[in-house]
């Protein structure tokens, strides 16, 4: 593939292909490309988390939630598809790479917990991709065709996490407390999203003043109070961006890809 | 999905394109007006059925009873004068 110079490229100098390093390192430097890099992290988000999502199939407390969760799942698959492609193939991508090779964040890795749990997963997701693709599609990156069609998904998947929010926040004393649980749990992985990624022209930190001040609002009108706890935890050394995952991934990973695994090149 | 039960139906109207009327397309649970219509958007709209959504609650909604399908609907039934090819046109109009 030939390498497209964006202005914006990254300190990082792409070595031309030498005749003699050529072969053996063709698909390898490949998938380093910032391009690429920034494709993995965001397709491996939206895979990750469409794949969370599809569990609630059969489990959503009634049906027509099953279906918003499962609407919002397939937009998020569509995404993971366009962006995996740019950056390989894309069933590779997903049915073969290991672990430590997953560049997704590890908040969308989270296990579903309940209802509350899922949607506070939604909420401090929905909002970062919201602002992030806002911001790519009016950059002249090559991920502006695809933020330009995602914006619109992820900004009704915004929606959706922000007014079940306020409904379980400000509803019965049970859901209020599911509620605060889930937003609690999953604060302590909000901010890794914040982390700057290579081919990602984005200032970060004023995606972080952006993603609190929106957050902090639909909180606080549901009734609840923004966790006051540490956004990483101490002890990790690096997050998800750098292929370091939770426990439960890895039997989710087992899960995702163990028919494809089982049957290599099966289709129906 | 007991929850389901305590949530109140509403009836769901989708206008298919600009001009057209909307038009009854199903009936859906939800607990608030907002999210009737959010769930609409996810059930009735997914393949690019609408272009506008009405949410209704059910209970607003005054059917005509079964019962009464003889009186209400059948007189109308042997009246083919008011149909307008009922009428032929005389020779003689041009305009019409």
């Amino acid at each position: 593939m030939t390498a497209t110079p964006t202005p914006a490229a990254a300190p990082t100098p792409t070595p031309a292909p030498t005749s003699a390093a050529a072969s053996a390192q063709a698909a390898a430097p490949a998938r380093a490309l910032p391009a690429n890099v920034a494709a993995l992290a965001l397709g491996d988000d939206a895979l990750v988390l469409s794949h969370r999502l599809g569990e609630w199939a059969g489990h959503a407390p009634v049906l027509e939630e099953e279906v918003a969760l499962a609407n919002i799942a397939l937009d998020l698959l569509g995404q993971a598809r366009v962006l995996l492609s740019l950056a390989g193939d894309e069933d590779e991508l997903a049915y073969l790479r290991e672990e430590r090779a997953f560049r997704n964040l590890q908040l969308v890795e989270q296990p579903n917990g309940d209802f509350a749990h899922t949607i506070a997963r939604q909420l401090y997701f929905s909002t970062y991709q919201t602002l992030l693709y806002g911001q790519l599609a009016s950059g002249e990156s090559e991920l502006a065709p695809l933020a330009a069609k995602a914006v619109k998904e992820v900004t009704y998947h915004q929606d959706h996490a922000e007014q079940w929010t306020l409904r379980l926040g400000d509803g019965t004393a049970e859901s209020h407390e599911r509620m605060r649980r889930g937003l609690d749990a999953l604060w302590r992985f909000t901010g890794e999203m914040f982390q700057p990624v290579d081919g990602i022209d984005v200032d970060f930190e004023a995606l972080r003043e952006s993603w609190t001040a929106s957050v902090t609002a639909v909180i606080e009108r549901a009734t609840l109070s923004v966790p006051d706890g540490p956004q990483s935890g101490a002890w990790t050394a690096g997050a998800g961006r750098q292929g370091l995952h939770t426990e439960p991934f890895g039997r989710m990973l087992a899960e995702m890809q163990h028919l494809h695994r089982s049957h290599p090149g099966a289709s129906w | 999905m007991s929850s389901s039960t305590d949530w109140p139906l509403w009836e769901v109207f989708v206008r298919s394109r600009r001009g057209l009327s909307h038009t009854h397309a199903g009936s859906l649970h939800a607990p608030d007006a907002e999210m009737a219509l959010r769930n609409a958007r996810d059930l009735y709209t997914r393949r690019s059925e609408g272009v506008s959504l009405w949410v209704v609650p059910s209970t607003a909604i005054t059917a005509s009873s079964p019962d009464e399908k003889d009186s209400f609907f059948e007189p109308a039934g042997d009246k083919p004068y008011r149909h307008p090819t009922f009428y032929e046109i005389p020779d003689g109009v041009k305009h019409l």
